[in-house]
């Protein structure tokens, strides 16, 4: 098991270099960061200091190589919009796109489930099809409309929530929560369901297809041949299969949970990484696009990694060492 | 009056292009103990009878006519919970493929407790002390150790025998072994088939062994079962299927098997194939691979009529049969 | 001859689901209904939004026909211009379908070409190729277009960027969704290309491109649909983000998107029939894609239904 995670730490080196290139190039091609940084006067000797500085005289890949080494200490340059470190404005926005994105994964995994386990299972109730048109609808509409919706109706019609912000938070060192005070949790109710309602829907449709595949295995039909009782067969022999698919694709999902929150937080005006993001592509502020890019990438190999992990404890065999 | 009876049973697929016959009126009984081979070609209804009788019909496919008694009760009108107890407790069921009949995830030991306390009243221990010594039972090595451990552990052989354990752990009165031998190596199969009779006949239970595999019937089976195209062919005790035949098309399912102790130049074959569901001729299904088909076989559908010792479809055979002239 | 073989189209299994499937005939008919109020904007349209002259402040803000204070003549109302919303929803969702449909376009034929060639080719260029699709595959469409647009936006000069904003977005949206029609393609190609009529293609001499266009290419093209199908509604969604986003087409040429963000203003002021009749539009459509698109995958992959 050792070696596999290894190995799997091994290539996700690639990817992130590639995607490092990527930033890296964005960062040091697209539009002229000395121009942007000087701003309207300077001397020729501040611009040649400046470009020494940024290490813009040295050859490409030398500078790539500053490039990830900076990369790695958090040091992702300067915005263009703020003149602020790119490092210390995403560090700031973290925790709310982080608390945002976790709370939308929990709903959509508690409620995406238990109702893709019932259409698989009943599949011509009437519950069930409801529940499929639902999902229909979740895959619809866009993530924006939703929450548009959703602010009518609570917010401007009923006035239940509140329809833009955070609320109160708290403030832990670096990290700061919305988690622990009442008006942080009101906020968090109609972002977390704009952001989780797609991935819910997703994740019931595909828990749904499954569980139709796996019911018509011969394991299924030889478990009902010996008399094991329907909840036995339906979630023990069955969900369990299911899952070995559905985690990868829930799991690659819930890092698209952390890039669709770029949406989300537009609507609500939520202050996280996605709400800089919009605002940085609108004046081409390059540095934190390329951070971003970087970050995301780093999250998506971090989320497949626990996923190939979280593979060890439900498919035994995969434990006994991959040999079949 | 057999442990199970089938009267008249007919199965059928609704199809938007029309209802398609399956099974045709099929009746036969097994007794007590009593080893009953049922052969045919593939889709000539074998495995759709034993899907019948155990109430695992693929939808849209149902029981449209005829009965099925088990032990004398009706079991055919059965919904799916009433029938739950049955299943594994009464009538049990050995599939085809091992590799794909194991939940991959449940480890054997605990398939197999989880069937038996599924019928019987047995503790964890207990249950776990039985799973054990079935695994001892049907040839596991190491028993105590293996219980544990996942089908993907097993190579193919030894996972049917897990099958046929998980098939008998509650002792059913009969057991349905669908062509189990058929994904298997050649050199196992004879292993497994001996497994399933010494077993069975320990137990006194009764079997319905579905095979195309001729060879295996007239080692194991006590009668044997002819299909064709959804319909009986021919019944009867094995010795008389096997040396006498009545049915035409029996006779030449018997000469296309070799014989050891003969030299023939060339195996004998049926010409033709076995029709469609959608296309089953008039009269005798049989009737245009028959050579000994006359007028009567092209407008009438034979039933099953005394041949000899057997029982056969046809009404050449029952005529030689009448007139003595065999 | 014709007549039989309408007849036998008619009669075919694809023909039957569909007529069976009123799912599917209804989503057709808002697709169709929806299709030719958007083609046919310019004629149907019962004012035209874009122009300046006929605008009157006066109109503005006026709700919907059937409100108590509405205005036959705007069956759905105005805006703060005062232009007639159903007109800008006509206008709007023909800017919205012409982005998706070029985006597609140009997302399949990269797709489609990349998985030719990789598929006909095989190992280091396959490799390397996809390689790339899954890298890319791992992050979602809508931020690879959103990066994309903004790179873009950050190379074109100032003064050319709202002319060719409409390129620009159907670039960022067609680059974002090329992988997956490259690794169908791909994957029936290699199948494709194992089979005996195109050994024989080969043995006969026939060049390599050759192949793949008469041969391989026809045969691929069946599971292309059903993605180009589902993928425009994925395109439609992207380019209506886009816009609302505010990265989008300007409000010069007002998509489906660029109408909600802008009626979103008013939403708190009670104006809500500004956001909301665009928004109906664009999901309404979006929802009869996806089915025609499900129910199409169904129909031709008989083994799930």
């Amino acid at each position: 098991m050792f070696a596999f995670i290894v190995s799997r730490i091994l290539q996700a080196i690639p990817v992130l270099l590639i995607v490092g290139f990527i930033s890296f190039a964005m960062f040091a091609f697209v539009g002229d960061p000395v121009t942007v940084m000087l701003g309207q006067d300077y001397t020729e000797a501040q611009r040649v200091a400046l470009v020494a500085q940024l290490g813009l005289d040295k050859p490409f890949f030398v500078q790539y190589g500053n490039f990830v080494w900076r990369a790695l200490h958090g040091d992702f340059g300067m915005s263009y919009r703020l003149a602020r470190p790119v490092g210390g404005l995403i560090a700031e926005r973290l925790p709310a796109t982080l608390e945002l994105a976790l709370s939308a994964a929990l709903l959509a995994v508690a409620i995406g489930v238990p109702m893709g386990v019932f259409t698989g299972i009943r599949r011509n109730a009437v519950l069930s099809r409801l529940f499929m048109l639902f999902s229909l609808v979740g895959v619809s509409l866009p993530t924006f409309l939703i929450g548009i919706l959703l602010i009518l109706f609570f917010a401007v019609q009923l006035g239940w929530l509140p329809s833009f912000g955070r609320g109160e938070v708290v403030q832990f060192q670096h990290w700061s929560t919305g988690f622990l005070t009442s008006s942080g949790r009101r906020a968090l109710i109609l972002p977390a369901i704009t952001l989780g309602l797609f991935q819910m829907t997703l994740i019931l449709r595909l828990v749904r297809s499954e569980m139709l595949e796996v019911m018509r295995s011969d394991y299924i039909k030889f478990a009902r041949a010996r008399g094991i009782s329907q909840r036995s067969i339906h979630f023990r022999h069955a969900l369990g299969n299911t899952l070995v698919p559905v985690i990868t694709i829930v799991g690659l999902q819930l890092g698209g949970l952390i890039a669709f929150s770029i949406v989300t937080e537009t609507v609500f005006q939520w202050p996280g990484m996605g709400l800089l993001l919009v605002q940085s592509i609108g004046v081409a502020d390059i540095p934190v696009m390329s951070a971003y890019l970087l970050l995301i990438a780093l999250v998506f190999v971090t989320i497949n990694l626990a996923v190939d992990l979280l593979y060890f404890t439900v498919d035994p065999r995969l434990r006994s060492g991959g040999k079949r | 009056m057999g442990l199970l009876d089938v009267i008249d049973l007919t199965v059928e697929f609704p199809t938007r292009r029309g209802t398609l016959r399956a099974l045709d009126a099929i009746s036969f009984e097994i007794a007590p103990g009593e080893i009953l081979g049922v052969v045919g070609e593939s889709g000539a209804g074998k495995s759709l009878t034993g899907a019948a009788i155990i109430g695992l019909l693929e939808p849209p496919g149902r029981v449209a006519a005829g009965q099925i008694l088990f032990d004398g009760k009706r079991i055919d009108r059965l919904s799916s919970e009433q029938m739950r107890p049955l299943r594994g407790r009464h009538i049990g069921a050995i599939f085809q493929d091992p590799l794909t009949t194991l939940n991959p995830l449940i480890s054997v030991g605990r398939q197999l407790t989880e069937t038996m306390q599924a019928h019987l009243k047995l503790s964890d221990r207990d249950a776990r002390t039985r799973a054990v010594k079935w695994l001892e039972d049907v040839g596991i090595p190491a028993a105590s150790e293996r219980v544990d451990a996942y089908p993907h552990e097993f190579s193919g052989g030894m996972r049917q025998r897990v099958v046929i354990a998980l098939a008998l752990c509650a002792e059913p009165r009969l057991v349905i072994a669908d062509e189990p031998t058929t994904a298997l190596d050649v050199s196992i199969q004879a292993q497994i088939i001996a497994l399933i009779r010494n077993l069975t006949q320990s137990h006194g239970t009764s079997v319905m062994l579905v095979t195309h595999d001729m060879g295996v019937i007239a080692e194991t089976a006590d009668r044997v079962a002819v299909m064709y195209a959804g319909r009986i062919a021919e019944i009867g005790p094995v010795r008389d299927v096997v040396l006498s035949p009545g049915h035409p098309y029996t006779q030449g399912l018997m000469g296309s098997i070799p014989a050891l102790d003969v030299r023939v130049d060339r195996l004998r074959q049926i010409d033709g194939s076995m029709p469609r569901l959608g296309s089953i001729p008039r009269g005798c299904a049989f009737n245009p691979r028959c050579v000994k088909a006359v007028a009567l076989c092209r407008q009438e559908r034979p039933d099953l009529m005394p041949a000899g010792a057997t029982l056969a479809a046809c009404f050449v055979a029952a005529d030689l049969a009448a007139t003595g002239r065999v | 001859m014709s007549g039989t073989l309408v007849g036998r189209w008619l009669d075919s299994d694809f023909i039957y689901s569909f007529r069976k499937s009123w799912i599917a005939m209804g989503s057709a008919l808002v697709v169709f209904v929806v299709l030719v109020g958007a083609v046919f904007a310019h004629q149907l349209a019962p004012h035209n939004p874009f122009d300046l002259a006929s605008l009157d402040l006066m109109d503005s803000f006026k709700p919907p026909a059937f409100a108590a204070d509405g205005d036959l003549s705007f069956p759905l109302g105005t805006d703060d211009q005062g232009r007639d919303i159903l007109s800008g929803i006509m206008y709007g969702t023909r800017i919205s379908l012409l982005v998706a449909v070029l985006a597609i376009m140009f997302s399949l034929i990269v797709g489609l070409s990349v998985g030719l060639v990789a598929g006909y080719l095989g190992g280091a260029v396959d490799a390397v190729l996809m390689r790339i699709v899954d890298v890319q595959l791992t992050f979602p469409a809508i931020l690879i277009a959103l990066l994309v647009d903004g790179v873009v936006r950050a190379v074109v000069p100032q003064n050319m960027q709202e002319r060719l904003q409409l390129y620009v977005i159907v670039f960022a949206i067609g680059i974002s969704l090329w992988p997956q029609f490259a690794r169908t393609v791909r994957g029936s190609t290699m199948i494709e290309r194992n089979r005996d009529y195109v050994m024989a293609a080969r043995i006969i001499g026939l060049s390599g491109p050759r192949i793949v266009l008469t041969h391989i290419l026809p045969n691929v093209l069946g599971p292309i649909f059903v993605i180009a199908t589902l993928n425009l509604g994925i395109a439609i969604i992207a380019e209506a983000t886009l816009s609302f986003l505010g990265v989008g087409l300007p409000p010069t040429e007002p998509s489906l998107g660029t109408l909600i963000r802008i009626g979103n203003n008013f939403l708190f002021s009670g104006e809500w029939w500004i956001t909301i009749f665009p928004g109906v539009t664009l999901a309404l459509m979006v929802l009869a894609i996806n089915l025609l698109g499900d129910w199409l995958r169904d129909a031709l992959n008989p083994r799930l239904r």
